[in-house]
């Protein structure tokens, strides 16, 4: 009986021993992938018991945490209320997090492995652990200058510094306010997040990086540097510039937004027709210069590519294997050409930049709960898109836009200006997309910048001058401190 | 003298026992403090509990120290730490709860935490009961037969209408004057007395092998038949109840005595058998045993219906990680009935996989001094009846604890010592007068203190 026992003894003792092996293998190895469960609330209440760090730009909060006295310890407040709403994004109970507060959120909950340390520390010192910091690269004049423009007008601006890809402003309009969506009731939050979701004119939309239009004019930058980099091409090149051109394999004709020809006898310069923004001139550089070329040049300024800023932002493209008509109308930036506000800054930046396009970003710093710095972002650059000389021929012929062409309205006084129109026809019947990129001073610039108006109003090239470049100049206006 | 008496005498360990317990309640006392810095409460009600549940320990060790002074100084203090660690536990869900009533407006809770102190009371003084009444263990052996009736009758106890209530889908409470109680936690107690009994004196007639069905030796059924019926009852009214825990308990607890007591394996091979096959044959005619199975395999299927429950004690658990959050740290409150069948979930969130394997060694010394008790009694009885107390405690820890971290399908049982509830915080405490006293008859000299005096003198002249 006595071996009986003893045999029990070890079974029992070994069932008892495989529940600590069942409860090792639960909290040690399957701890991480049960935590991120999709609806395990205990991660959302564990982050709102410890103070979230804030989102800074420069030593002003964007975004904060204050203490509460209800059972979720701490309120999320965006003290700015929609101006930066698609930059922050929001931290909800309900509905998760989106834009820096999502992309973010290890730093900003304090569980980034970068905090190892500090955590040990407040534990040891029995503080209640806090989460980092975030300092943004938004110039808050610039973004308050281009929500101030925009004044609730269906669009988009992004400016970039053009050496460093750092994103200076990034404004969605219309835009919501974070605070309806971060309070503690949840039946608020529910209601709030109901009236923006259903708002025909989509505030939650985050328009600069989310949303592809055909870029219009502004992509005959696009056309003109890969007409450049070809080596056939120089700014005095002639084009043919009639006033309507036939489409090939259709029985369709592209006619100017003049109605006129361009030039002298219908024979137009590469810069006049930049100035003049030509259209039969560049659709039939387009067919010369073949889809494929102005592929690749697209692709070298970023289009086919997927950028974190951190938030991913929307691919833009150009059409795979376009026929000729086709290439003819992408080449002046319609038919199938796609492109995201913070694209076509990025067309801008790498002309401005002598060719080097930067990769954006919106993280300037990385900091610890005591604010210490932890990590500086190091700018990188993501490819060259021209030679330094082309892009310098192309910047002096966007300069000319303003000074001399359709972009008049982005001048500066005592700044030197370059720019390019755009006014991307859509469905029939419904008014174009108003366009303007830019950037600003030539020499050595210090900003580039895409503002576009959904459905601007006209259907003439005059509206990307009337109405986008306005705002253009107002953002670079507050940038330069002029 | 004294060197050739000291020669003769056994020590005690009586000190150690005191010692030990005394540091269980520092654990205790600890626990609860954490609990109430953190919840930002200090209730004078929780000094009370604490100082009146340390004066409670003190009467038993006196009692132990004057009725079974050999008895094995470890038993005690394991249980006492895990009974505090549980009411601490059940102290800080009370907390959660007073404060959602806080935040939802409703009117305050009564907290439970009172109610299990009393139980503790009552169960400690069952266990003096049980310890004095009890002087020697043999004499339990008398009682087999009516112990088997009793194991059944109180089996019976929730089915009577008007008697029985029913609880989330299992019939296994009875309420008596305003009273709730689970009469198959003491079930427990009385079949094992039965088994052993019954067992102890026919071993060798079912060791006998009449016949053989495919090389497996089967007994006569002259000798298995009252076996077979109590054991067949019990299975029949745990299946009225739909209480799985408490069949699957009980059956394993059959078999292992059955093999303890004949020494034959085949019983555990026909156990398992009939385990497998009773297994399939719920899973097909029950839905609630299908759901069980199911929510087993695919916990986050339904993690908002059926898996609701498994589901958040993972999170749970999840949430604690290594180190735990720390007592009133956590959210043990998120998982369903966290006072009572999901109390390791709690306790693995709050004190994390440190605290529980602190916690699950606690009951493998349990059963490792329960072995020991039934190794070293000097009767088959006593052996039986020790051995089955041991696997009592030992199988339902692992059926409820590995249910709810998802090792085996969840039953619903308490888990010993600190779950909430009276009826079996009682029965585990008689369980452990039950193992104390025949350690202490394992322990004791064979000779009494007067036999050693009367050598001493017959040395000494």
């Amino acid at each position: 009986m006595i071996r009986q026992i003893n045999r029990v003894t070890a079974v029992i003792i070994f069932l008892l021993l495989s529940l600590i092996v069942n409860v090792s293998y639960i909290q040690v190895f399957q701890a991480h992938d049960l935590r991120k469960q999709a609806g395990n609330q205990r991660v959302i209440l564990t982050e709102y018991s410890r103070e979230r760090g804030p989102i800074l730009l420069g030593s002003k909060a964007v975004a904060q945490s204050t203490p509460t006295s209800d059972s979720l310890k701490y309120l999320r407040e965006y003290a700015a209320g929609p101006t930066y709403a698609a930059i922050s994004g929001f931290y909800s109970l309900v509905y998760g997090a989106t834009g820096i507060e999502r992309e973010e959120n290890d730093v900003l909950a304090g569980n980034d492995s970068r905090f190892f340390v500090d955590r040990m520390q407040q534990l040891l010192a029995g503080r209640k652990p806090k989460g980092g910091a975030i300092r943004l690269t938004i110039d808050p004049d610039a973004q308050a200058a281009a929500v101030k423009a925009l004044n609730g007008r269906t669009g988009a601006v992004v400016a970039i510094d053009p050496k460093t890809g750092a994103i200076l402003a990034l404004a969605s309009s219309p835009s919501f306010d974070p605070n309806l969506l971060s309070s503690h009731n949840a039946a608020d939050i529910q209601k709030n997040y109901e009236s923006l979701n259903t708002d025909p004119n989509q505030p939650l939309l985050n328009r600069p990086l989310a949303m592809t239009l055909p870029p219009g004019s502004t992509f005959k930058l696009v056309t003109a540097a890969a007409a450049l980099e070809s080596g056939k091409y120089t700014a005095a090149s002639v084009l043919p510039g009639p006033a309507e051109l036939a489409l090939p394999g259709t029985d369709k004709k592209l006619g100017n937004w003049t109605g006129k020809s361009c030039g002298a006898n219908g024979k137009v310069s590469l810069k006049e027709a930049l100035a003049i923004s030509c259209n039969t001139a560049f659709a039939s550089l387009g067919l010369e210069l073949g889809a494929s070329a102005i592929y690749d040049q697209a692709k070298k300024f970023g289009f086919e590519s997927s950028f974190d800023v951190p938030m991913t932002a929307a691919t833009s493209h150009f059409p795979v294997d376009p026929n000729e008509s086709q290439t003819a109308m992408s080449a002046i930036g319609q038919f199938d050409v796609r492109a995201t506000a913070l694209q076509m800054a990025m067309v801008s930046a790498g002309i401005a930049n002598e060719g080097i396009v930067m990769r954006p970003y919106l993280v300037s710093q990385i900091l610890g709960p005591d604010l210490s710095v932890l990590q500086n972002t190091t700018p990188l650059a993501f490819g060259r898109a021209m030679s330094s000389e082309n892009a310098n021929v192309l910047r002096d012929m966007m300069v000319n836009v303003v000074s001399a062409g359709t972009g008049t309205n982005a001048r500066i006084s005592g700044i030197v200006v370059g720019g390019k129109t755009g006014t991307a026809e859509n469905t029939p019947g419904e008014s174009a997309h108003a366009w303007f990129v830019g950037f600003a001073p030539a020499e050595g610039a210090s900003i580039a910048i895409a503002v576009v108006l959904e459905h601007g109003g006209g259907a003439t090239e005059v509206s990307g001058n009337a109405l986008a470049a306005p705002i253009a100049a107002a953002v670079m206006k507050a940038l330069l401190k002029q | 003298m004294s060197e050739t008496l000291d020669r003769y005498r056994v020590s005690t360990r009586r000190s150690a026992e005191l010692a030990l317990l005394i540091g269980s309640w520092l654990i205790g006392i600890f626990a609860w403090i954490l609990v109430d810095a953190s919840t930002g409460k200090s209730s004078l009600g929780g000094w009370t509990t604490l100082i009146s549940s340390g004066v409670l320990l003190l009467v038993v060790h006196a009692v132990v120290r004057w009725q079974a002074p050999y008895a094995d100084p470890i038993l005690l203090p394991c249980v006492a730490a895990l009974n505090l660690l549980g009411l601490a536990m059940i102290h800080r869900l009370d907390a959660a709860s007073a404060q959602r009533a806080a935040a939802n407006g409703t009117p305050q809770p009564t907290p439970d935490v009172y109610a299990q102190l009393t139980w503790m009371l009552i169960g400690l003084i069952a266990f003096i009961i049980v310890l004095s009444i009890v002087s020697d263990h043999r004499r339990l052996q008398r009682l087999t037969f009516i112990s088997g009736f009793v194991g059944i009758i109180l089996l019976f106890l929730p089915l009577l209408p008007g008697l029985g209530s029913t609880v989330n889908g299992a019939r296994l409470w009875i309420n008596v004057l305003g009273f709730t109680f689970q009469p198959g936690e003491l079930a427990k107690v009385a079949l094992t007395i039965f088994f052993a009994g019954f067992l102890v004196g026919r071993r060798h007639s079912l060791a006998l092998v009449s016949t053989k069905i495919y090389g497996i030796g089967v007994p006569r059924i002259k000798d298995v038949g009252p076996l077979l019926v109590v054991w067949f009852t019990a299975l029949l009214v745990l299946i009225l109840e739909r209480d799985l825990g408490t069949s699957l308990l009980l059956f394993g607890l059959f078999t292992v005595m059955l093999y303890v007591a004949t020494g034959r394996r085949s019983w555990v091979v026909i156990g398992a058998i009939l385990l497998i096959i009773g297994g399939a044959l719920a899973y097909h005619a029950f839905g609630h045993v299908h759901t069980r199975f199911d929510v087993w395999l695919h916990p986050f299927a339904d993690a908002n219906g059926e898996g609701f429950q498994i589901v958040q004690s993972l999170y749970g658990l999840a949430n604690g990680g290594i180190f735990g959050t720390g007592w009133g740290q956590g959210y043990p409150q998120l998982v369903p009935f966290a006072k009572t069948d999901f109390i390791t979930s709690a306790l693995g969130e709050e004190l994390g996989l440190m605290g529980l394997i602190a916690i699950f060694l606690l009951f493998a010394i349990v059963v490792e001094r329960g072995a020991r008790a039934a190794v070293a009694t000097r009767d088959a009885f006593g052996n039986l009846l020790a051995i089955g107390l041991t696997t009592v405690l030992g199988l339902q820890t692992f059926i409820v604890v590995g249910g709810v971290t998802r090792l085996v399908p969840l039953t619903g049982l308490t888990t010993p010592f600190l779950s909430y509830g009276g009826s079996s915080l009682v029965a585990n405490y008689v369980i452990i007068a039950l193992l104390i006293r025949i350690s202490n008859a394992a322990r004791a000299p064979e000779l009494s203190n007067l036999d050693i005096a009367l050598r001493s003198d017959l040395e000494s002249s």
